[in-house]
C-alpha cells in the first residue's frame, strides 16, 4: 500500500500488496468456473460445485507429483469423478466425466496460446507513478516425460492457493506445520491433525519439487552450476533436511499409529488411520528424495569427466550460449526481434528461388497436399454465449425521436409528430409511434427515483388516427411534468397535470 | 586474370556455386563436385572468379572443401535469403507476431547453442554436436531461469506493464509458453516451444544443416559441418554484431559460456 505524505506525493510502495493482489488472482480462475457453470449448454452446470471439483483436481495433481513425473489428464479425471458423481448422483457417468475434463481444460487453460492465465496488477513506479503490470501464472502445467508422455504439474502458484501459505520459506513453514502437527496430536485433535499433516506432505512435495529442478540443471550441464560449492552444499542441506524429517516423521507415526490402535470412537479412529496413510507418504517421499541426492553426486563425475578433456580454443569465436542466447533472452520483445532475425537470416541458409515450369505444372496440381504429419494445432471448443440482439435502431434515430419528442408546453397530436418523424427519415415514425405508445402508461414512480423532472405521457381523447402506416387512436402527447421534491407525487399517478 | 578468363572457366565456376545451393549434395558423392572442389582449393584465378561470381548473385562463399562442399551465405536482402516472416508465420489469428518471431530466433539459437556448446567446439572442424528437441528446449528453459533468478536478485519490479507488452523480457515470454500440449490425435501443438524447436530442427535438417540420427527424445540430430560453417563464419558474427551494437555484450571471455544457476533461494525459479 502506498503511503502518501502531506504533497499526496507517494513515498513507498508495499510489495505485499503486490503479493496479495497476485494471490487473489490466483483464485480467479476457480471462481470463473462458478461463474460460467450456467452457460454450459451440454449439462445443468448450476448442479456442480465447480471451484470444489476444481481444488479438488489440483489436490490430485499435487500428491500424484513426485521426482519424475505427475498425473496425467485421464489419470486426473478418473481420481476426480468419485468427488462430481457425489455432488449430482442423479447424472450419469458420461456426464460426470465430462465435468470433470472441463473443469481440468479450464484449469489448464485450454485454448489459450500460453495456457496460462493473466492478471493486472497496479504498482507504483519509481517516479511515484501508478503502474499497472500484468501478471501471467499457471495453475496446471503440461510437461512431457522422457518417454514423450504428457503429464500435469501443479504450478507454485496453485500450490500455495492450494495450501493457503503464501510467499513464505519452504523450510521453515515445513517445520512450522509439523510443530503445529505435533502438538495437535498430542492435545488430540486429529480433524486439525489432519489438516496439518496434508499441508506438511503439500511441503514436502514443494520442497522435493525445487531440489529436482536443481538437479535437473546440474544433470544437464555440469559447466551451468557451481560444482565447487553451491551444489554440494545444497546436497549436504538436503540430506541433512532428510534426516531431521525422517526422524521427526517417524516419531510422529509412531505416536498416530498408536492412537489408531488405542482409539475407540470410530471417527478418531478413522481420522488417525488416515493421519498414518498421509505420514507414511510423507516419509515415502523422503526416501525417494534421498535416493536421488546420492545419485546426483555420481552424476556430476562422471559429467565432468566427460567434459574436462577437450582442447584449447583455436581460433577466437562467439560463444553462442554466453554471447548470444543468454543477452537475447534478456532483451525486451521489441530489441530482441532484430538479433534474432539477423541469426535466422544467416543460418537458415540459401532458399533457392522456386520457378514454377510450364511443363510440370499438370503435374504439380494433382501433386495431394503434403501431410504436415506432426503438427496440428488443438482445435479449442467454443464456449458460446448468444449475441446481443442488434439495434434496431441507429443512434441517430432514437436522438432525433427525442429531438421531435421534446415537446413545449403545447401537447401534439400522434399524427403530426408521425408526420414530421416521416419527413426526416422512413423509419423513424415506427420508433416515435412506439415511444409514444409507451408513453400511455408511463412509470412515473421510475421517473421519479430517477429524479427525472419530466415524463413524457399519451391520453387517449378518441380521436382516430389517420396515417398510412399506422391505425388507432391519434393520441394526444404532451409533457407532465414532475415535483421531484414531493414524496406524494407518486402516490398522485396519473393525478399529474397535463401540460 | 581477366586476360585468362574464359567462358568455360565461368561455367565451371557458376557450376560449383550450384553445387552449393544443394545442400544434401556433398563433393564425396559427386565426381565433378569433387574436382571443382579441388580446382577451388589449387587454382587462385578460379578461386577470384568463383568468388566474383558468387558476389554478383548476392552470396559469399562461407568456405569451400572436400568435407563441407560449397557453403554459401546469402548476402543481405539477397534473392537467395529465407524470409524470417514466411518463416515465423502461423495461421492463428489474433497471435503477435512480434512475439512468434522472437520464439522462433531464440529456437534458432538454442539449437546452434546446444550443437557448440563451448567455442572450442565451434571452432574446432572434426567437432559434431548433437541436439534433441528436449535438450534445446530445457536449455533455453534452464537460461530463462537463470535470468529470472537474476531479475529477483536484482529487485526487478518483475512483471511487464501493461500498456508496454513490447518491453516485456523475451525470457518471460519463452518461459510463459508451454513446452507441450496434448492435441487431440496425439501430436505435438505448433505452438508450443518444443514444436516451434521441433520445426527449427525439421528445418535445418531440410536445409541439410543436421542429419536426424533417432526419434529419441522427440527427435535427435547431429549437426553437419555445413552447419558449424555457416554458424561460425556468418549467422553468429551477425547475431552478435547487432547485440553489441544494443550493446548488450562487452568483451569475449576465453572461458566462456554457461556460468552458475545462482541458486534461487527462495523457492523455486520463476515460473514452471
Amino acid at each position: 500500500m502506498a503511503s502518501a505524505d502531506g504533497d499526496g506525493a507517494i513515498t513507498f510502495h508495499d510489495e505485499g500488496l503486490a503479493r496479495r493482489l497476485k494471490a487473489l488472482a490466483c483464485t480467479a480462475p476457480l471462481h470463473d468456473l462458478d461463474a460460467r457453470k450456467v452457460r454450459l449448454d451440454w449439462c445443468e452446470g448450476a448442479g456442480y460445485q465447480m471451484a470444489e471439483i476444481a481444488l479438488q483436481a489440483i489436490d490430485q495433481v499435487t500428491v500424484a507429483m513426485d521426482f519424475d513425473r505427475g498425473a496425467d489428464h485421464e489419470d486426473v479425471v478418473s481420481r476426480v469423478l468419485p468427488f462430481v458423481a457425489a455432488q449430482a448422483p442423479e447424472r450419469d457417468r458420461a456426464e460426470h466425466a465430462r465435468v470433470a475434463r472441463w473443469v481440468l481444460d479450464n484449469l489448464i487453460n485450454v485454448g489459450s496460446t500460453d495456457r496460462g492465465f493473466r492478471a493486472l496488477y497496479g504498482t507504483f513506479g519509481a517516479s511515484g507513478a501508478y503502474q499497472r503490470r500484468v501478471w501471467d501464472f499457471r495453475l496446471l502445467v503440461e510437461l512431457v516425460s522422457p518417454e514423450g508422455e504428457i503429464y500435469l504439474r501443479a504450478s507454485d502458484e496453485a500450490i500455495n492457493v492450494l495450501v493457503g501459505a503464501l510467499d513464505t520459506d519452504v523450510e521453515s513453514a515445513q517445520i512450522a506445520a509439523e510443530v503445529k502437527l505435533e502438538n495437535l496430536i498430542r492435545r488430540g485433535r486429529l480433524s486439525d491433525a489432519q489438516l496439518a499433516a496434508q499441508q506438511a506432505r503439500y511441503r514436502t512435495v514443494q520442497y522435493a519439487e525445487t531440489l529436482r529442478r536443481k538437479l535437473e540443471a546440474t544433470r544437464r550441464d555440469v559447466r551451468a552450476v557451481d560444482w565447487e560449492r553451491e551444489v554440494p552444499d545444497l546436497i549436504d542441506e538436503a540430506l541433512t533436511h532428510i534426516a531431521e524429517r525422517y526422524r521427526y516423521e517417524n516419531a510422529i507415526l509412531t505416536n498416530i499409529t498408536q492412537i489408531r490402535d488405542e482409539a475407540e470412537e470410530p471417527v478418531h479412529k478413522r481420522k488417525a488411520a488416515e493421519l498414518v496413510v498421509i505420514v507414511s507418504d510423507c516419509i515415502r517421499r523422503h526416501t525417494q528424495l534421498q535416493a536421488r541426492l546420492q545419485e546426483a553426486g555420481g552424476t556430476f563425475r562422471v559429467e565432468q569427466d566427460r567434459q574436462q578433456f577437450s582442447g584449447h580454443v583455436q581460433r577466437a569465436v562467439v560463444d553462442l550460449f554466453g554471447h548470444l542466447l543468454v543477452p537475447t533472452l534478456g532483451l525486451s520483445v521489441a530489441q530482441a526481434t532484430a538479433p534474432v532475425a539477423a541469426f535466422f537470416g544467416a543460418v537458415s541458409g540459401l532458399m533457392p528461388p522456386k520457378l514454377p515450369r510450364l511443363v510440370r505444372l499438370v503435374e504439380q496440381l494433382l501433386t495431394p497436399p503434403q501431410d504436415k504429419g506432426h503438427l496440428l494445432d488443438e482445435v479449442p471448443e467454443p464456449e458460446l454465449a448468444p449475441l446481443p440482439d442488434p439495434d434496431v435502431f441507429s443512434e441517430e434515430q432514437w436522438r432525433q425521436a427525442s429531438e421531435l419528442l421534446e415537446l413545449e408546453e403545447v401537447p401534439r397530436r400522434l399524427s403530426g409528430l408521425l408526420a414530421d418523424a416521416r419527413v426526416l427519415d422512413p423509419d423513424l415514425p415506427l420508433l416515435v409511434a412506439l415511444r409514444v405508445l409507451h408513453a400511455v402508461a408511463p412509470e412515473i414512480g421510475v421517473a421519479v427515483r430517477q429524479g427525472d423532472d419530466a415524463v413524457l405521457l399519451a391520453v387517449d381523447d378518441g380521436t382516430a388516427l389517420r396515417d398510412p402506416q399506422f391505425g388507432g387512436c391519434d393520441l394526444l402527447v404532451g409533457v407532465a411534468r414532475l415535483d421531484a421534491g414531493d414524496a406524494v407525487a407518486e402516490d398522485m399517478g396519473r393525478g399529474e397535470e397535463v401540460a | 586474370m581477366s586476360e585468362t578468363v574464359s567462358v568455360e572457366d565461368v561455367v565451371e565456376g557458376a557450376r560449383l556455386l550450384a553445387f552449393g545451393m544443394r545442400p544434401k549434395l556433398i563433393p564425396s558423392r559427386d565426381l565433378i563436385y569433387a574436382e571443382l572442389v579441388k580446382r577451388f582449393a589449387e587454382d587462385g584465378p578460379f578461386r577470384e572468379l568463383t568468388a566474383a561470381i558468387a558476389e554478383g548473385l548476392g552470396l559469399t562463399v562461407l568456405a569451400v572443401s572436400s568435407r563441407t562442399g560449397v557453403v554459401l551465405g546469402p548476402g543481405e536482402d539477397s534473392i537467395f535469403e529465407q524470409k524470417f516472416d514466411d518463416y515465423a508465420r502461423r495461421a492463428v489469428l489474433g497471435e503477435r507476431r512480434d512475439l512468434e518471431r522472437v520464439l522462433h530466433g531464440i529456437a534458432h539459437l538454442a539449437i546452434a547453442a546446444l550443437a557448440f556448446p563451448r567455442p572450442a567446439d565451434l571452432a574446432a572442424d572434426t567437432y559434431v554436436g548433437r541436439i534433441s528437441v528436449e535438450q534445446a528446449d530445457a536449455v533455453v528453459r534452464e537460461a530463462c531461469a537463470m535470468l529470472a533468478a537474476r531479475a529477483t536478485a536484482a529487485e526487478d519490479a518483475g512483471d511487464p506493464l501493461e500498456e508496454a507488452p513490447r518491453l516485456e523480457r523475451a525470457w518471460r515470454v519463452y518461459l510463459r509458453r508451454p513446452e507441450a500440449a496434448p492435441t487431440k490425435d496425439g501430436r505435438l501443438a505448433p505452438s508450443t516451444t518444443r514444436g516451434v524447436i521441433a520445426k527449427a530442427l525439421r528445418f535445418l535438417a531440410d536445409q541439410g544443416f543436421l542429419v536426424r540420427v533417432s526419434d529419441e527424445y522427440d527427435g535427435t540430430y547431429r549437426t553437419t559441418p555445413r552447419y558449424q560453417v555457416q554458424v561460425r563464419e556468418l549467422a553468429a558474427e551477425r547475431a552478435f554484431a547487432e547485440l553489441l551494437d544494443l550493446g548488450v555484450v562487452a568483451v569475449t571471455d576465453p572461458f566462456g559460456s554457461l556460468r552458475t544457476v545462482a541458486s534461487p533461494d527462495s523457492g523455486s525459479p520463476a515460473g514452471v
